[in-house]
């Protein structure tokens, strides 16, 4: 059978300054712990403009504007520079303001939870209505309410109150008077989710010249879980996405595994397409309100602005092999097990070189690997260091180890075959996939032959195991040649049948 | 731990991946908590610490399980800083 294809890519960002203080749960941890506390006081003053997140380059490489080469060429930190491209949409997204996005969780809402203050609404509708993919969406926005209305469903029925610029614009409301899984605060998180979720299958959609009929199959892969009190995780985001970015004739599911869902998802849907059960599957991801401003401590003690201001999106499509796009070499994937055990070395080893030795590949045949992209910028200051160059050490230290490297490469290992991180620390949007937009490019009509993508999760979160988890693929340049499975398999077939037989015959003659 | 083996009888071993935490680390466990925050803020326990790529430990294990668990590391880490950080940190405040 063929390898799959990737055929695209979406990415998303929204900006998202007055969910970090009330949605952040470092900031609202803060406000129930110590709500007179100094951070609390300050973080306003921290906070970026919509125009600050726009130029900040490591999101315009998020949206396809610039490359991560372009970035690398830009000192640290990168807070205090100014992008050369300073744009709202990109190649291969868009950075979504927050005023937008809170009236894209009303449009994704099909349960009547959202409610938006009326002039609020009518404004943003404006806006929406000249937005390149919400426009017939928006044409439906009605009537919105009044404040004292929204005031009466925080006061008295729990509803999560949502911000705009300070000021009270609408709320979450409760689906349920008992339900825990159906709080306001839960219903918020997962219609972002959904929101954002949407916004990237569109661009996924729009950039590609895809048509939206041809999805057969959704694979969502974020960190939440939606469902009432007798199925907590029971899903669908997937569904719930497909459904409103147009794909009618999609289903869907979702898959889970913390930051390494989406590799895992990547793996899923490139599996499905080469079996031969669907042609076309998307896997998207929303982003996460609870992680927005995560380090934000650290960040205004160091007198740096809140970098951990927008939620992130992504939507990949995989397709059969079309001869063009990379394919998914599903023969060449590594996994962390149950037994592989937690040092680093381990760690490395299953993921990097063990789906390289199935190749018959030196840590050098990958010109480039995607792990866990997380921006230096927000992570540094943090004291969590620059991860993405950690990774990269430690793959070429196994190289030097494996003697494919020389020792004294090291560090130009980590340059050519490594990149600067550039997305935003939402858990699982960084991990390994923000670079697939990139990678079709640079397998088609860039200079790259093989990449790897590493997804890695910290399952010992959930407090179910001690174990960490990850997965990882190569990623091919097309050779060109599809195998059509059914006819050149049964051709190839007919042709060692005959072949078969004529050297039964010719033996036949022989002792004749 | 150290009230039931005796602080004597005790070596505790650090991984930390930077010279700064290990040293933290390390000095949590012999000068007591430099943030004052842990249950060992104030408590001096001078206890043996060393970091996993420090020779003293290098030679104490098997040549062959230590290359293969460590070894990578080994190369990545800033091996000559972190020795230099916990000899300080024992110089300092180890009592055995």
């Amino acid at each position: 059978m063929s390898y799959a294809v990737i055929k695209g890519a979406g990415y998303a960002l929204i900006h998202t300054p007055d969910m970090i203080i009330h949605n952040g749960t470092t900031q609202t941890t803060e406000r129930s712990t110590n709500p007179d506390s100094e951070y609390l006081k300050e973080l306003k003053k921290h906070i970026r403009t919509y125009e600050e997140a726009l130029k900040y380059p490591p999101n315009q490489v998020y949206i396809g504007n610039m490359t991560p080469n372009d970035l690398s060429t830009y000192e640290m930190p990168w807070y205090d520079k100014e992008a050369d491209i300073k744009e709202r949409f990109g190649k291969l997204g868009e950075i979504m303001p927050q005023d937008e996005f809170i009236t894209l969780m009303k449009l994704v809402d099909v349960f009547d939870l959202v409610k938006l203050e009326n002039n609020f609404m009518q404004d943003v509708k404006k806006k929406l209505l000249d937005h390149p993919l919400f426009k017939e969406d928006a044409e439906k926005l009605k009537e919105g309410e009044t404040i004292e209305e929204i005031e009466k469903f925080i006061q008295s029925q729990h509803a999560e109150a949502i911000y705009n610029e300070g000021k009270l614009v609408g709320c979450v409301k409760r689906a349920h008077d008992l339900d825990h899984n159906l709080t306001s605060h839960i219903l918020f998180e997962n219609l972002v989710v959904k929101a954002s979720g949407v916004l990237a299958f569109k661009h996924l959609i729009d950039k590609n010249n895809i048509p939206i009929e041809d999805i057969d199959y959704v694979i969502e892969c974020s960190e939440e879980a939606c469902g009432d009190m007798n199925q907590r995780g029971g899903g669908n985001f997937a569904k719930a996405i497909a459904e409103c970015s147009g794909a009618s004739n999609a289903t869907g599911s979702d898959t889970r595994g913390f930051c390494a869902a989406p590799t895992h998802a990547l793996i899923l849907a490139a599996s499905l397409v080469k079996a031969g059960t669907y042609e076309n599957v998307v896997i998207v991801a929303g982003g996460a309100t609870a992680k927005l401003g995560m380090n934000g401590k650290d960040h205004v003690k160091k007198g740096l602005p809140i970098l951990e201001d927008v939620v992130g999106a992504f939507a990949i499509l995989v397709s059969k092999n079309d001869g063009i796009h990379p394919i998914l070499r599903t023969d060449l994937v590594g996994r962390h097990t149950v037994g592989t055990g937690s040092s680093p070395q381990a760690v490395i080893t299953s993921l990097v070189t063990a789906p390289l030795d199935k190749g018959n590949l030196k840590i050098t045949d990958i010109d480039k690997y995607s792990v866990e992209m997380q921006n230096p910028d927000i992570t540094k200051p943090a004291g969590a260091g620059d991860v993405p160059e950690a990774n990269y050490k430690m793959i070429g230290a196994l190289g030097v180890k494996r003697k494919e490297l020389d020792r004294k490469d090291l560090l130009s290992f980590v340059k050519k075959h490594g990149m600067v991180g550039w997305a935003p620390t939402q858990g699982h949007i960084p991990s390994g996939v923000p670079y697939i937009g990139f990678a079709k490019e640079d397998l088609t009509n860039g200079e790259l032959n093989k990449v790897m993508i590493v997804g890695k999760g910290s399952l010992f979160l959930g407090r179910m195991t001690n174990l960490f988890d990850g997965v990882s693929i190569v990623i091919e340049r097309n050779n060109g040649k599809v195998e059509n499975d059914s006819q050149q398999v049964s051709e190839e077939k007919i042709k060692s049948f005959i072949a078969e037989a004529m050297k039964d015959f010719a033996s036949h003659l022989l002792k004749e | 731990m150290t009230e039931k083996y005796g602080a004597e009888n005790i070596i505790v071993l650090v991984g930390a991946a930077e010279a700064e935490s290990a040293g933290l680390a390390a000095e949590t466990v012999t000068n007591g908590d430099p943030t004052f925050a842990g249950s060992l803020a104030g408590v001096q326990l001078g206890l043996r610490v060393y970091h996993a790529v420090e020779p003293e430990f290098k030679e104490a294990v098997d040549e062959d399980v230590y290359e293969e668990q460590i070894g990578m590391m080994e190369m990545v880490l800033d091996v000559d800083e972190i020795i230099s950080e916990m000899s300080s940190i024992r110089e300092q405040f180890c009592k055995y």
